[in-house]
């Protein structure tokens, strides 16, 4: 397993030289970890302004760029929420990858996961409606959901330890399965023939829909989001589980040498990944559509995939740079109207920040500003 | 029912044929770049971005060739652009892969979205069937010309990965790039040419995509033959002529769910869709092995170990 991602490693162990070096600990401790947020955001800079250039370019204004995603995605109290909203499910989707990297894996199977774990909840939901109270009915759904979503990621987990299937391939190749089964179920079987225009499963109806947090027009998929991401670090950091994940994602014949259950590790940190997505599913089909179509499959999991490698994949920072991508996602559809560009903008401008930040793991270890005083002044 | 077979077989067979071509382009560049210790996992965005910008060149000169041509020198762009990233020391090359492949297709929506509408020149094909009076063999035995560009492309980087000093030296690099350094190879130099050949060649595979089969642009042209072709790749265990025969059999049963449908089996559509990506999975499971790395694979290869 060493083609293990670039996974936050912990900010390195200072040994002071001597007692005058323990004075200033917590400054160089700070110096150290600020390397892990000046070169993200340096490279997220690098991609604004090349994107800058793409857009002058193309003979488009990068100001109204600017001021566009913040009118659209958080300059008024509306689409803040907004933006809230469809941060949901990248803070879920990012999850989904983040988790499995730190026990050295790339997997990208998020969007599939998301789409099968949607579906299976509509699926469940529609012999219940209007037999079962709505309360219990959603959370027996968010439960199925994850339940889905954690087989399907799972599976890759699996897959790979068992017998030692490239994680990535597997996962993506997952996620067009997952589509297709979708798409089979939802044009045939489970098809709502009173609506002839998209091919949907029956709506779920009102009543079963799940409410917006009180006092916000925010869906609970972002509070639930949140709340994962600190239940996840959590565990990840401040458990014997997450220990071992870490050592198993840092040196995979270490862990193996120590003894440690890697297969049960791998598939138990890909089945929390896949839960994460599917329960990402849920909230877009009961907060958002109503019933699972095709729309289920808009990219979040891709674009997951970008906030968790921005994040570090640390949890803790997966919320904030959720909202970022969820704002310009959000302000698509008013840059497209306004600016008369495509909606593929903003897919040029994840993959050139997704570029640049993977360019930047270069610099790591570069800049002697970020180290440790002791241990530049040996060097 | 034995015609209606017969009839699937036959479409199966033109599907073959037809759908096997750019899987074939993308093995065989994936599986020069792979043979040089390096994996692009972008090559689906590159196919996609070939195949729209082979649409819009075929459309504004008139000649599809020059489209063909124009696909490939963007997919060199795009793999020289992985190529020099990777490069660079710490950076995950599977990683980059992901990100040139979200790159490329937005590149692709962005600047193909005034060429979903008019109609560009295609490729045309070659009829093979002037001898059998069957309409239905007739046009499976129409076979684009680029399909036997891949099988020549095919046979020459077989022949040259084994019997040239250039071949020696990818398989050098590839193999192991301590002993490339100590023969003064700079390992660097030839994985950015290895992924810049791939990406040229994906490039290819893209337009055949948009310029004869399907034969139009639009955003869902191609959904993860990018990255079926390479699992394909260590399927065929690096070998061009192999990754020939696979990308067969991928065009077969990604011809299953069309040929159904020619003789009105529509129930099951999406399911037989997703046969090759289920064939894909399966065939990597079949063929990986959790306890040692897969046969004739380059030793310098960061993935499926």
């Amino acid at each position: 397993m060493s083609d293990a991602p670039a996974v936050t490693s912990p900010a390195p162990v200072l040994q002071p030289a001597g007692a005058e070096a323990t004075r200033s600990d917590w400054v160089e401790r700070l110096r150290a970890s600020s390397e892990y947020v000046a070169i993200p955001v340096f490279a997220v800079a690098v991609a604004s302004a090349l994107f800058a250039l793409f857009l002058l370019a193309v003979g488009k204004s990068p100001a109204d760029f600017i001021a566009y995603v913040w009118r659209g995605g958080f300059g008024t109290a509306f689409s803040f929420q907004n933006t809230l909203q469809r941060s949901a499910p990248l803070i879920l989707t990012a999850l989904a990858v983040a988790i499995p990297a730190r026990i050295g894996l790339i997997m990208i199977g998020g969007e599939g996961a998301l789409v099968l774990g949607g579906f299976a909840a509509a699926a469940l939901a529609i012999p219940m409606i209007g037999v079962a109270p709505p309360m219990l009915t959603l959370i027996l759904m968010a439960i199925f959901a994850m339940l889905v979503g954690g087989f399907w990621v799972g599976l890759s987990g699996f897959l790979r330890y068992a017998r030692g299937v490239n994680e990535t391939i597997s996962s993506l190749l997952l996620t067009y399965i997952g589509i297709a089964i979708m798409n089979f179920f939802v044009e045939g079987a489970l098809r709502d023939l009173s609506n002839p225009n998209k091919p949907s499963t029956k709506p779920l109806g009102d009543a079963y829909m799940v409410g917006k947090i009180p006092g916000t027009d925010v869906h609970w998929g972002f509070a639930a989001g949140v709340f994962l991401c600190v239940l996840l670090y959590l565990l990840l950091e401040r458990t014997t589980f997450g220990f071992a994940a870490r050592v198993t994602g840092g040196n995979y014949r270490a862990a193996l040498a120590q003894g440690l259950p890697v297969g049960k590790l791998i598939v138990t940190c890909s089945a929390i990944a896949g839960a994460c997505a599917g329960l990402a599913g849920f909230f877009e089909v009961a907060a958002i559509q109503g019933r699972a179509n095709a729309s289920l499959a808009a990219g979040y999991g891709f674009t997951g995939i970008l906030v968790a490698f921005l994040a570090r994949h640390n949890p803790l920072v997966i919320p904030p740079v959720a909202i970022l991508f969820g704002g310009i996602v959000a302000s698509g559809g008013l840059i497209q109207r306004r600016m008369d560009l495509p909606d593929a903008t903003v897919l040029v401008l994840q993959g050139l920040i997704f570029v640049v930040l993977l360019t930047s793991e270069t610099l790591y270890g570069r800049f002697a500003f970020f180290r440790p005083r002791a241990r530049r002044d040996r060097t | 029912m034995t015609a209606a077979f017969v009839t699937v077989l036959i479409a199966m067979l033109g599907g073959a044929i037809r759908v096997s071509t750019p899987f074939m382009f993308v093995a065989l560049g994936e599986c020069l770049t792979e043979k040089s210790g390096r994996v692009n996992l972008g090559l689906e965005g590159t196919l996609v971005l070939g195949a729209m910008v082979a649409y819009a060149a075929s459309y504004h000169t008139g000649s599809p060739w020059i489209g063909v041509l124009a696909a490939g020198v963007a997919g060199s762009a795009l793999g020289a652009m992985h190529g020099s990233i990777c490069g660079l020391p710490r950076v995950n090359d599977v990683a980059v892969g992901i990100a040139m492949m979200l790159f490329g297709i937005g590149l692709a929506f962005f600047f193909g979205k005034p060429y979903i509408q008019p109609t560009a020149p295609r490729l045309d094909s070659i009829p093979l069937g002037f001898f059998v009076d069957d309409p239905s063999l007739k046009s499976a035995l129409q076979v684009n010309p680029l399909f036997f560009v891949g099988i020549a492309i095919a046979l020459a980087l077989a022949w040259a990965l084994r019997n040239t000093r250039w071949g020696l030296i990818v398989r050098t690099v590839g193999d192991s790039a301590p002993a490339a350094l100590a023969m003064g190879i700079s390992v660097n130099w030839v994985r950015l040419l290895t992924t810049t050949v791939g990406g040229f060649l994906a490039g290819v595979g893209g337009a055949f995509l948009s310029l004869s089969y399907p034969g139009s642009w639009n955003q869902g042209l191609s959904s993860g033959q990018g990255l079926m072709a390479v699992a394909l790749v260590i399927f065929a265990r690096w070998n061009p002529i192999r990754c020939v025969y696979a990308a067969m059999l991928f065009g077969a049963a990604g011809a299953i769910g069309p040929s159904l449908q020619s003789i009105g089996i529509t129930q099951g559509y999406y399911f037989f869709n997703a046969a090759p990506y289920i064939l894909t999975l399966a065939i990597m499971i079949a063929t990986s092995s959790a306890t040692h790395a897969a046969r004739d694979m380059p030793g310098e290869l960061s993935m499926a170990k």
